[in-house]
């Protein structure tokens, strides 16, 4: 492919541009990783809606039957699925708030109050994160907060909390959890946003006699809405399906749609129940999204990537 | 909080025309400011390294089960010196490195071209590429895989190393796409245009001008792919078969307890991967003094 890559001399102009038009380069140049995208990513999702139709069972393999049938019987009244799709997003919707609520004044620390020398360090703690395997992170966790655990014992000895207080297995564990994994998918877009504004705007604000209240709320937030909104996506989407925190910080009762799709394809091999679900929660997650999408502002989902 | 807000000096004449404003002239007038952010931002991000910080320690511990506990029993590196004891564990290992490395590299290969592609030219189907990179990112690791498993069920291909590298790749592509994209669109045309104005071919451009340009972008893409794959559970949950990768394998033993080489190998990873944050960084800064 790489062969293809010197580009003819390069548009320069939107008028250069039009005469590029009938350029070849581009599509050789996409050719190989859009095909990828194609045939790995987009086709494997429309599968994923026909493996929900088919009928079948573990032993004798599935066949395709249009069976609509399937979302009436994972998806009826009374199925417990409606709880765990229920609690996956209210775990999401919690460690997104949860995320934001501390993702965004460590963003406005790095970069309004630091030195510009210091702000790639800083980030670069905020990703530090990244580089441990974040199952080993959520096993850290369950390490420290268990029952046994250092956090506790300590808690337990200066008389904070009694013999009885947990930590794993209730829901502020999970939400913890998801929240600390994709802190950083909330800093780092919310930091780019604030990098962008103009300091001239805030100073103005100032001029106008705005208080430090009123020209963040009136002037900052509302010019980093572009990067909460990409943090959302990002952090909502993740954690709302994430079958890893619950299993490993959570208990009984904390039983998410990720892990019963998990669950009903890789322990049960019931393929057209898994697929159903995952179905259904990537529509439910798409509308939720796209009904933010309206209401929360009209920013092009391109700028985001 | 309250700031008789006195207009700041230097604020009043700054040209109006300044295009840039990252040229850091004038930042937000130096007052009286409260010790809360600063606090707030230290002690969450000493939370967010407790469990990094845990490992490296508890990687260190000498227990005398080959569990990690939580009792300290002095320091060792047994652990370190016994690291292929687990059954399993050293494979499954190098299974996650192999797979991260090539992944990378063919992510790279077919990303690159894909992100100049985005970012330097129009041509029809651009909106739907960009639209599935982002979607791509976006989608729920859970669906992905689920997905991914439908697919390969019902293509019959086997599960194992292959299916594990195809979807690596496939997730890994977008985020390399992502990263080159920010990077050539932070460099603008005018140095291939300059190359170009001074007679050089499409082809020595590109070799002389727009590669080394790259080069930071293309370490620091290929680096967010390792990383990502490396470190994927869910996805590879799906499509592993027979095949186990280290994050599989962690979760496995973390129903029954971790064997402390697993911190070992959490810790030799994360150590690499600093390393080569610090030398990308520092290859970044370098770049950018030498083309200024």
């Amino acid at each position: 492919m790489t062969a293809l890559a010197p580009a003819p001399a390069l548009p320069a102009s939107p008028t250069m541009r039009q005469r590029f038009r009938r350029n070849p380069a581009p599509y050789l140049l996409a050719l190989a990783g859009s095909a990828w995208l194609l045939i790995l990513f987009v086709i494997p999702l429309i599968s994923g809606l026909a493996v929900s139709l088919m009928t079948g069972n573990p032993e004798q393999g599935y066949t395709f039957t249009w069976n609509w049938a399937i979302y009436g019987q994972v998806f009826g009244i009374g199925s417990s699925n409606w709880l765990f799709l229920g609690r996956g997003i209210w775990y999401g919707l919690a460690a997104t708030i949860v995320t934001i609520l501390v993702g965004y004044p460590m963003a406005y620390f790095i970069a309004f109050r630091v030195r510009p020398a210091w702000k790639n360090a800083l980030l670069l703690l905020v990703m530090l994160s990244f580089l441990v395997s974040f199952v080993i992170r959520t096993d850290m966790w369950a390490f420290l907060l268990s029952d046994q655990g250092p956090v506790l014992s300590v808690l337990r000895g200066i008389h904070l909390v009694g013999k009885d207080f947990h930590i794993l297995g209730t829901d502020a564990a999970v939400i913890g959890g998801l929240a600390y994994n994709d802190l950083a998918f909330m800093v780092l877009p919310i930091y780019v946003a604030l990098e962008r504004i103009d300091p001239r705007l805030i100073e103005a604000s100032a001029d106008l006699y705005g208080k430090k209240s009123a020209t963040f709320f009136h002037t900052v937030l509302p010019l980093t809405r572009s990067g909460i909104f990409a943090g959302i996506l990002l952090v909502f989407i993740d954690s709302a399906g994430d079958p890893v925190s619950p299993s490993l910080l959570g208990g009984t009762h904390t039983y998410t749609i990720g892990q019963a799709i998990q669950d009903a394809y890789l322990t049960n091999q019931q393929y057209n129940v898994a697929a159903a679900l995952s179905t259904v929660m990537m529509i439910v997650l798409g509308v939720i999204l796209f009904a933010y999408a309206r209401i929360a502002g009209t920013d092009n989902i391109e700028d985001l990537v | 909080m309250s700031t008789t807000t006195a207009p700041a000096p230097a604020a009043g004449p700054a040209p109006r025309g300044l295009p840039d404003p990252a040229a850091n002239v004038v930042r937000l007038p130096r007052k009286r400011r409260g010790p809360f952010l600063p606090i707030f931002f230290w002690v969450f991000l000493v939370i967010t390294l407790l469990p990094i910080i845990t490992m490296v320690v508890y990687s260190f511990n000498n227990t005398p089960t080959s569990r990690i506990t939580f009792n300290w029993h002095g320091f060792t590196l047994y652990w370190y010196e016994n690291l292929t004891q687990v059954q399993g564990l050293g494979d499954a290992f190098l299974l996650s490195v192999v797979i991260a490395l090539l992944s990378a590299i063919i992510s790279i290969a077919l990303g690159v071209p894909l992100a100049m592609a985005l970012e330097r030219y129009r041509f029809f189907g651009k909106g739907a590429i960009s639209t599935t990179v982002f979607a791509d990112i976006a989608a729920p690791s859970i669906v992905v895989g689920a997905a991914s498993l439908s697919f390969f069920l019902s293509t019959s291909i086997p599960l194992g190393f292959w299916t594990v590298l195809l979807v690596h790749v496939t997730f890994c592509l977008a985020y390399v796409v992502v990263v080159v994209r920010a990077r050539l669109s932070g460099t603008g045309t005018v140095l291939e245009q300059a190359a170009a104005d001074l007679g050089a071919s499409p082809f020595t451009a590109f070799v002389k001008v727009t590669l080394p340009l790259l080069v930071p972008g293309m370490i620091a893409a290929g680096a967010l792919a390792l990383a990502m794959s490396i470190d994927d559970y869910v996805i590879t949950s799906f499509v592993a078969g027979p095949a186990v990768t280290f994050p599989l394998f962690v979760y496995g033993a973390a129903k029954v307890g971790l064997p402390p080489q697993v911190l070992c190998f959490g810790t030799i990873i994360f150590a690499v991967g600093l390393l080569v944050m610090l030398l990308n960084s520092w290859l970044t800064r370098r770049g950018q003094k030498s083309g200024r």
